[in-house]
């Protein structure tokens, strides 16, 4: 066993993450609505050294990710995979990608834009770039930066 | 070709329709004056509603309508409406798309036209949302200037004042520098244009501080409203305000065939002593608004193809 596997154990049933640019492990969990105080069981390891730099990962024990998830994720770490691992094996892995059209993750920033009222729509954005992140949205035209994406995601 | 579509942003337009929309304008303006009568859209119902006040837009829309034989509902004042029940906006333009034919709605929320324009079936039209949009005035605007000049390419188009949260202004200069204007920038450096709409622009403007820059080569001088509310400290609003008058000393440095515009209305930016002078459009450009939106209406409606 080498020290890297020591740092960061192999999980039975589950998915990794990995990849996740250093520092944003920590809001990876929380988009992901993680808390550690209940479920699954969680592994997270930053300032990993890979083979192509410092990254973070995590390892979510017994647990799925759903597409709008890993939208989510792609949104705060472009260059993440997500492998899905059954009875110690990697059996999928693809790398995340921003969607085109980004439908009731992101909340616009603009507080008055009409879809942060008691209306009955979903915030929309289309992405005007993916690196850097730039979103614009559908109804107020109002622009968001990464920063701003990651703190207004739903 | 614009029959049943919704005009939300200028960017929903093609430069085709656009052209469309100018020449049905122009040959509604002898209607819009008065001196033709015509019954194009008599029998269908226009509904304005303004929760946001206005004075031209809405005029000219029931204006326009009026002119062409058809009706008009509303509101301009939304307190006395079932808003201030708190009902929201998908629910009120629901039911007002059962009552009428085509919908003209302003709104003090960004986005607000776009969510009306999903929840009707019936063509809206953006009348204002916020410091969203105003396609219509954005119309009028060009329709003034091709009147004029008979072309926008090549035109010198000052923009000056508030180019910040002017609203005109940003789907204004980005409609302009598509149709090949020569687009100069004019503002107080905590008035400047912002860098998402300058990012749009077919190309990258001139930007300038004083009007003398452009004073004597400029076509079109497109004057905004500095709003004494952006400034928290008077007297740099009174210094500011100033120095973007234009004044009658300064339209005789213009161009002679140079024009003076403004979306209105006006307070001290323009001296009212410029009104007499050949240079003065707005009061003009203000009557565009009513052939352009009657081209609009029955443009949507499709009473003409």
């Amino acid at each position: 066993m080498n020290e890297q596997t020591l740092k960061v154990q192999k999980i039975k049933n589950g998915i990794v993450i990995d990849h996740i640019p250093c520092g944003m492990a920590l809001k990876v969990l929380k988009i992901l609505g993680i808390e550690g105080d209940r479920g699954s069981t969680v592994t997270m390891a930053m300032h990993v050294n890979g083979k192509n730099g410092p990254k973070d990962i995590v390892k979510i024990e017994d647990r799925n990710l759903d597409e709008r998830e890993i939208d989510k994720i792609a949104l705060i770490a472009p260059s993440a995979t997500v492998n899905i691992v059954e009875n110690y094996e990697v059996v999928k892995k693809h790398r995340v990608h921003v969607p085109m059209q980004i439908k009731g993750i992101v909340k616009c920033m603009n507080p008055k834009c009409i879809t942060n009222q008691r209306e009955p729509v979903e915030s929309e954005f289309t992405v005007l770039s993916e690196e850097p992140l730039i979103l614009k949205c559908r109804y107020c035209g109002r622009e968001m930066k990464q920063k701003d994406v990651i703190e207004s995601i739903i | 070709m614009l029959k049943g579509k919704d005009i939300v942003s200028i960017s929903d337009l093609s430069e085709r329709e656009m052209q469309r929309i100018f020449s049905v304008a122009r040959d509604m303006i002898p209607i819009a004056e008065g001196k033709e009568k015509s019954e194009l859209l008599r029998g269908s119902i226009l509904a304005t509603l303004f929760f946001e006040p206005s004075t031209r837009t809405r005029l000219s829309f029931e204006s326009a309508m009026h002119r062409l034989g058809g009706s008009v509902i509303g509101f301009s004042n939304p307190a006395s409406t079932s808003l201030s029940k708190g009902e929201t906006l998908a629910d009120t333009i629901r039911t007002v798309n059962s009552y009428s034919d085509v919908i003209v709605v302003r709104h003090p929320l960004e986005g607000a036209a776009r969510l009306a324009a999903e929840f009707a079936e019936n063509p809206v039209i953006n009348a204002g949302d916020g410091a969203g949009q105003h396609p219509t005035q954005t119309l009028l605007d060009i329709f003034t200037m091709l009147q004029e000049f008979g072309h926008v390419d090549g035109l010198k188009i000052s923009l000056i004042g508030d180019l910040r949260y002017g609203r005109t202004v940003h789907s204004l200069a980005v409609a302009l520098s598509y149709l090949g204007a020569d687009v100069h920038l004019i503002s107080p450096r905590t008035l400047k244009m912002p860098k998402h709409v300058i990012r749009e622009m077919h190309h990258e403007p001139e930007i300038h501080e004083r009007i003398d820059d452009v004073l004597r080569d400029s076509d079109v001088f497109y004057v905004t409203r500095i709003q004494k509310e952006r400034f928290p400290d008077p007297a740099e609003y009174a210094k500011v305000a100033n120095s973007y008058t234009i004044t009658r000393k300064m339209t005789e440095e213009m161009k002679k065939e140079a024009i003076i515009m403004h979306p209105l209305p006006r307070v001290t930016e323009i001296e009212p002593e410029v009104d007499y002078t050949p240079r003065a459009r707005y009061f003009k450009q203000a009557f565009y608004g009513v052939p352009v939106r009657m081209a609009i209406l029955a443009l949507v409606l499709g009473a003409i193809e």
